[in-house]
């Protein structure tokens, strides 16, 4: 990149950070770099208040770098262009997601009607109750088809909401802010509920974040106790085939 | 080098999905479909052991790797907020009633009717 030093007599100092600054954020190693070092700090102040919800680091690193780049004019393109390394993992992670479950696949097998019982009904509660609410308020319909598909992980929420006449734009934001809504709330909802934290307890909370906040929640269930974290993976990959199957099934009958 | 070889099987296994649900036109993407290929995969030593090494360390960072798209959503939140207060109020009812159903549902199911489940002695509910 040429450097036009002609322009810089005045303040060479700042006009020279203002420069590197353009050019960084416009290369892809900005947006990795941020991506991890914010993450990174975020995770370590989490770990310093004992993982209370409110300091989800997922939260608080995507509030961090979406400020940041609407203060810089920095577009989302180009931070992407870096993040993507980090976005890609994504894929091979669901696909992992067969390990927890491999690991308790003696439990699964004999719980799996009750799993299933509660997958559907979580399912059905979450996205009715969207779909009530949205019509009480008075929202537009293709807003309210664009809600239906909200606690499935977004990617495959967008594709749903595709396919029965939803805009995926904003299913893309429904799903990540339902995501982070059963993240930042989910602790204190059980707690109020009185869903203990003994072993069944956990498992109990655990689908209860995969069902409703997908990915998100099954992230913060993972850190908190491992066999949420696994039941909360079940519950993300029941949802998925549960959501694609009967959603565009439900919605043509309707 | 096995959490290696255990990326290599994810990424195997994820193409794999991806080209059973484009072929067949199944409706879960390719990703889903890889991790049932895994769960069946899985019984062999020479799958098991590198993804195991591999599948902890992705999966106990997966929270990171939300960020991007997160980041997508905040500086896209224009397309949200023209429907206002409301449309806040309605995600995060809804999130809370989908939480506590499952949550409930399923607590009382393990505590009502599970033989095998050992630990009966916390509080009952329902």
């Amino acid at each position: 990149m040429m450097t036009p030093a002609t322009l810089t007599n005045q303040a060479p100092s700042m006009a020279n950070f203002v420069e590197l600054w353009v050019y960084l954020s416009a290369t892809p190693l900005f947006g990795l770099t941020a991506t991890l070092v914010v993450y990174l700090l975020a995770q370590a102040a989490y770990t310093a208040v004992n993982h209370a919800p409110w300091a989800n680091p997922v939260f608080w690193t995507v509030t961090a770098i979406a400020s940041v780049l609407l203060l810089t004019d920095v577009p989302y393109p180009t931070y992407f262009a870096g993040a993507q390394f980090i976005h890609f993992l994504l894929g091979p992670a669901v696909v992992a997601l067969a390990w927890p479950l491999w690991q308790r696949r003696a439990d699964l097998m004999r719980r799996w009607g009750r799993l299933l019982l509660a997958a559907l009904a979580g399912g059905v509660a979450a996205s009715g109750s969207a779909l009530a609410l949205g019509w009480a308020v008075g929202l537009p319909n293709d807003v309210l088809l664009s809600l239906a598909p909200k606690s499935v992980t977004a990617p495959v929420a967008m594709g749903i909401a595709a396919s029965i006449g939803g805009i995926p734009a904003l299913t893309a934001v429904f799903s990540v802010v339902t995501g982070l809504i059963g993240a930042l709330s989910g602790k204190y909802l059980f707690d109020g509920l009185r869903i203990p934290t003994d072993a069944a307890g956990w498992t109990a909370r655990g689908f209860a974040l995969g069902t409703a906040s997908h990915g998100i929640g099954a992230a913060r269930a993972m850190q908190v106790h491992a066999d949420a974290g696994a039941y909360a993976a079940l519950a993300l990959g029941l949802q998925v085939v549960l959501a694609s199957l009967l959603l565009p099934l439900l919605m043509r009958l309707i | 080098m096995n959490g290696l070889r255990g990326l290599g099987w994810l990424l195997v296994l994820q193409s794999m999905g991806e080209l059973l649900s484009r072929g067949l036109s199944l409706p879960l993407p390719g990703p889903v479909v890889g991790m049932m290929l895994l769960l069946v995969a899985l019984r062999w030593a020479v799958v098991r052991e590198p993804v195991s090494a591999c599948a902890d360390v992705l999966l106990s960072h997966l929270s990171l790797l939300f960020v991007p798209v997160g980041v997508g959503v905040m500086t896209h939140l224009s397309i949200v907020s023209q429907y206002g207060g409301r449309m806040l109020l309605v995600l995060v009812v809804s999130t809370l009633i989908g939480l506590a159903v499952t949550a409930l549902l399923l607590n009382y199911l393990w505590r009502h009717d599970d033989a095998g489940n050992t630990d009966e002695s916390s509080p009952k509910h329902g």
